[in-house]
């Protein structure tokens, strides 16, 4: 019998060596003349252990972490392909305690199947939802995304079924699914990891989403740094055109359904909502007032539902398994799962899908297993470079969209990034208005001269001129920009910038005084 | 002379292959940016003198064009070097020591950011995450990911590109 031997194709595998490694197996088996082949599969997210190979054998599958070029010898010697006992043996992939821990529905089959393989995605449930939405009617899709609980995962955290019905009232024959791939946020990787790993449960949510709201055309806008996405979705979409699962009819049904991979070119401000439609549409990336709402008037002015990856990629879940189902996880007002990204200075970073509410302290310290040099952690940023920087006073906070606006955080698209107690949390907060300066699509005042003003009041604060005047009018400029923006790149930033001098102001005193305490 | 023809027919031959690019995508909805990633995927860089074609092509003002160029990061108006390196910048990157890494790269290689080195070997551009942050500092080199940069894997790729 053929033994499978999995080896991911993922970008943060890719970026540590796996096509080294899956060389050198290649080379190793041929050579023994063993029956074995090669799958390249997505990331199960475990990244202090990639390059992860696995096994598939009796007992299920077996991992192996992180291998290196050479250790691929020794562990044929060990007899890698029956799951044999190696230094760096994991044991069965399922039992890694971060894997045991999450509660995986969105990313189910992430890292387990081929990511271009069709059959592989039908063979682990794919497709049910959407065979069960072709069944019923498109009010009755949208009713069920609604009682699920959905909200938007790319930051706003807006009820996906509530916008799903402004697009399905609205009547005009030509309506369009855009999907938000443009993850600019650092510390997340969600988007990528789903794109390059189960590309097909994308798909199968756009689809969904077209059929309930009555649009026959897609448009993924996806990120020109993630060039092996891009790649992966292409291939995707291609083997579900010729499948017949997007095209003139969808799995044979009276639906037409087809999708469109857009590059983007950089911008940062092009993840906003509006700022993208303009992109899509062939402009610069300024962002549009509201209303009118895309809903009404989106993509080259039709009614246009937009979502971010992870939204529309939890749907088919959600179509297969019901509505009560996704919303039985979750706290408060936050239902069902939401994956985590625990990135920066960590032992074990990686991607951890879960119920809403558990604490940081949990995701951080247990979960992530605290710092990677080893030293006290000092802050975690929350939710990308819009999102606050939290003391570890605050890591009883939960998971959760609310409470983490109760203390002036968010939770954006659920990346957190650590940082060990060498950080400077001034510079942080000059990192925050100058990516805001260097981003500003320009549109608005305060963004847009605001950011530069607030680089050169951190500047003097490090300078120690007048440090605490110049405190003071950066609180006040934070004040302006949060209610004088008109989106939330300008409106947001005053959160790392004011959550830095709320939370750690010893970092802002003159420098004599630092010193002095030292 | 011999120069001059050259020079000449590289101009005609970029324009050529421009319309080319432009023609293939037009027909398709919002054709601007498709564009400007065909051609600085064909010549490295998106060629100035393009520019008027695509205004042309797609019925819009020159600086209409012109405009969107300028407001996209990636898209460059000179060519690159035979090699680019772009490392990353964001938050999840500078707490593994990313900033010290990208000062180091700066003195490796002599030049600043955005710049290409005057033997033409590489240009060193700053990137806002490459989705790597869960095994930072990362790093792109001509399309590939890296992923943990560290020093000595810094000094490596300095020598490289200038093989
Ligand atoms: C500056 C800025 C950048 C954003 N970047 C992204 C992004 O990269 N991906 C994303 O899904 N949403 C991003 N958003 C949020 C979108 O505007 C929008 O809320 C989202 O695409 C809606 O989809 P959802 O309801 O599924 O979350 C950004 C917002 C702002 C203000
Ligand atoms: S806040 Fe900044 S990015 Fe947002 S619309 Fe205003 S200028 Fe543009
Ligand atoms: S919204 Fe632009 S300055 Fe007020
Ligand atoms: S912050 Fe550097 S890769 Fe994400």
């Amino acid at each position: 019998m053929t033994t499978t031997v999995y080896i991911p194709r993922d970008s943060g595998a890719l970026a540590l060596g796996a096509d080294r490694i899956a060389k050198a197996i290649e080379k190793e088996i041929a050579a023994r003349g063993l029956d074995a082949r090669i799958v390249r599969n997505g990331s199960r997210g475990l990244y202090w252990l990639e390059p992860m190979v696995e096994v598939e054998t009796l007992n299920g599958r077996m991992a192996y972490g992180p291998v290196k070029p050479a250790d691929v010898a020794s562990l044929l010697d060990a007899g890698l392909l029956e799951g044999g006992t190696h230094r760096l043996s994991l044991g069965p992939t399922e039992e890694i305690p971060f894997f045991a821990r999450q509660t995986r529905l969105t990313f189910a089959r992430c890292g387990i199947i081929d990511p271009v393989s069709l059959d592989d995605y039908r063979a682990h449930g794919g497709l049910k939802g959407l065979e069960n939405a072709l069944k019923l009617q498109p009010a009755q899709i949208v009713a069920q995304v609604t009682e699920s609980g959905l909200r938007g995962r790319g930051g706003a955290g807006f009820p996906t079924g509530i916008k799903w019905k402004t697009v399905l009232d609205t009547d005009n024959p030509r309506k369009y699914i855009v999907c938000n791939a443009d993850e600019g946020d650092s510390g997340t990787f969600a988007d990528r990891m789903i794109m390059e790993g189960d590309p097909f449960v994308l798909i199968e949510g756009m689809i969904i989403a077209g059929i309930a709201t009555g649009a026959t055309k897609g448009y993924i806008y996806l990120r020109s740094e993630y060039p092996h996405a891009i790649a992966t979705m292409n291939e995707a979409i291609a083997v579900a055109r010729k499948a017949g699962v997007i095209g003139e009819s969808v799995l044979d049904s009276a639906y037409a359904f087809d999708l469109e991979v857009r590059v983007g070119a950089g911008a940062y401000v092009c993840g906003e909502e509006t700022a993208l439609l303009e992109s899509l549409e062939g402009r610069r990336g300024i962002v549009r007032a509201k209303p009118p709402l895309p809903a009404h008037k989106g993509l080259f002015g039709k009614p246009t539902v937009i979502n971010n990856v992870i939204s529309l990629a939890s749907v088919p879940i959600i179509m297969d398994q019901g509505a009560a189902f996704y919303r039985d996880f979750g706290m408060g007002r936050s239902r069902g799962t939401i994956p985590i990204q625990i990135a920066g200075n960590v032992r074990h970073g990686g991607l951890f899908e879960t119920a809403f509410g558990l604490t940081l302290g949990e995701l951080v310290d247990e979960i992530g297993g605290g710092t990677a040099t080893g030293r006290p952690v000092k802050a975690v940023q929350v939710g990308g470079p819009l999102g606050a920087y939290f003391p570890r006073e605050l890591f009883d906070t939960p998971f959760d969209y609310e409470a983490f606006a109760a203390k002036d955080g968010l939770i954006g698209h659920a990346g957190i990034v650590v940082f060990d107690d060498s950080v400077d949390m001034l510079k942080q907060a000059r990192f925050a208005m100058e990516f805001c300066a260097v981003e500003s699509c320009g549109k608005c005042t305060p963004c847009r001269i605001g950011s530069t003003r607030g680089v050169e009041l951190a500047d003097r604060i490090a300078a120690n001129i007048e440090p605490e005047k110049q405190i003071a009018v950066l609180t006040d400029l934070c004040n302006t920009m949060k209610f004088g923006s008109l989106c939330a790149l300008g409106g947001f930033t005053p959160y790392p910038v004011m959550s830095a001098l709320t939370h750690f102001p010893e970092d802002f005193r003159p420098v004599p005084v630092r010193e002095a305490a030292e | 002379m011999e120069m001059q023809t050259a020079g000449t027919n590289k101009r005609a031959d970029i324009a050529a292959r421009a319309i080319e690019i432009i023609d293939q995508n037009k027909s398709a909805e919002g054709p601007l940016l498709p564009i400007l990633h065909g051609l600085q995927e064909e010549f490295g860089y998106v060629p100035p003198e393009t520019l008027p074609l695509v205004a042309n092509a797609l019925n819009l003002s020159r600086a209409e064009v012109h405009g969107v160029f300028t407001f996209y990061h990636d898209y460059r108006s000179h060519p690159a070097g035979r090699h680019v390196l772009r490392i990353c910048r964001a938050e999840a990157c500078q707490s593994m020591g990313g900033d010290a890494l990208a000062e180091r790269a700066v003195e490796l290689l002599g030049i600043d950011w955005s710049e290409t080195s005057a033997d033409g070997a590489v240009t060193l551009e700053p990137v806002y995450c490459l989705g790597l942050c869960a095994c930072a500092p990362a790093a792109m080199l001509d399309g590939e990911m890296i992923g943990r940069l560290d020093d000595e894997q810094l000094q490596e790729i300095a020598t490289e590109v200038r093989l």
